[in-house]
């Protein structure tokens, strides 16, 4: 009876512990990965600016090399996500990089190339960059910025697809096979929020390429009014 | 049973029990956070964003941050 009592009493004991540890899961996701990938994140882009801000070695070494896997090489800014909004971008989409910002689909093109720069990024945790990915409507405009340039992205349309559906990254976004012309960007991003059952895809075309030293026109980053 | 188990094996009066229960807590809520939760973190079927042709075969391995 005595034993019998006890370990009851430890098992009730451990289901508690149990309970407690996945509560506590459920903050550290929802809570604490945005407060680390928001810290790291931010550090990332403060870098890229100073990087971006500093001349370059010698003239002439601007010619586009490859970016080495998981190092970050752009930073998006998007009006309609708030006047501070600004993400770097890393070369990859593995699960370390899209913790570290948003992530570039190894083999798609740079930002400003004909072709689809293709993004990925979280709906939540981690920073959830792309969090409010739903609210951008046509004409709302990403700004990628380079070393070398601006270029300025207007979206076009969304779709909402299957996690399989990879031809929303072909080099023609839902063509794939067929031979670019156009300079496309896409984004994508886990839906419905909390989720990973499909995915939400925003297609945006360039609208124009600014060097980097003559900076952006004023204006651009102007939030958008509600739509 | 367990919990008062380790109650009554603090030592010291009872502010000092209390303080050295709450050092227990956050040691072990710093432990969960910082090397047991990232690790379960990509078992867990919520936060994939990449379009993936593998993406259902392999789900359970890669790419379900």
């Amino acid at each position: 009876m005595k034993l019998a009592r006890w370990t009851l009493g430890i098992v009730g004991d451990l289901l508690v512990t149990a309970g407690l540890v996945l509560l506590l899961f459920v903050g550290w996701q929802l809570w604490f990965t945005d407060v680390t990938a928001n810290r790291t994140q931010d550090a990332t882009v403060s870098r890229l600016t100073r990087d971006f801000a500093a001349p370059p070695a010698t003239p002439g070494t601007e010619t586009p090399k490859a970016v080495p896997f998981g190092s970050a090489f752009a930073i998006v800014r998007i009006p309609r996500f708030g006047a501070d909004y600004a993400r770097p971008v890393l070369e990859g989409t593995s699960r370390d990089i899209l913790q570290d910002g948003i992530g570039h689909y190894d083999g798609t093109v740079l930002p400003g190339a004909v072709g689809n720069f293709a993004v990925a990024g979280h709906r939540t945790t981690y920073g959830r960059p792309f969090h409010d990915i739903d609210t951008l409507r046509a004409g709302d405009l990403i700004v990628v910025e380079t070393k070398t340039a601006y270029s300025v992205y207007a979206v076009k349309r969304h779709e909402i697809v299957a996690p399989t559906d990879v031809q929303v990254v072909a080099p023609v976004p839902d063509k794939p096979g067929a031979k670019p012309t156009e300079r496309w960007m896409t984004m994508t991003a886990c839906h419905p929020k909390y989720s990973a059952a499909k995915r939400y895809v925003v297609f945006a075309q360039l609208v124009k390429t600014y060097k980097h030293a003559d900076g952006l026109p004023a204006g651009t980053l102007t939030v958008p009014k509600k739509a | 049973m367990i919990y008062a188990a380790i109650w009554r094996a603090l030592p010291g009066p009872l502010v000092v029990r209390l303080l050295l229960a709450l050092v227990l807590v956050l040691a072990v809520v710093a432990v969960l956070f910082v090397w047991v939760f990232p690790r379960i973190a990509p078992l867990m079927p919520f936060n994939d964003n990449t379009v993936d042709q593998g993406a259902a075969a392999v789900a359970h391995v890669r790419e379900v941050s």
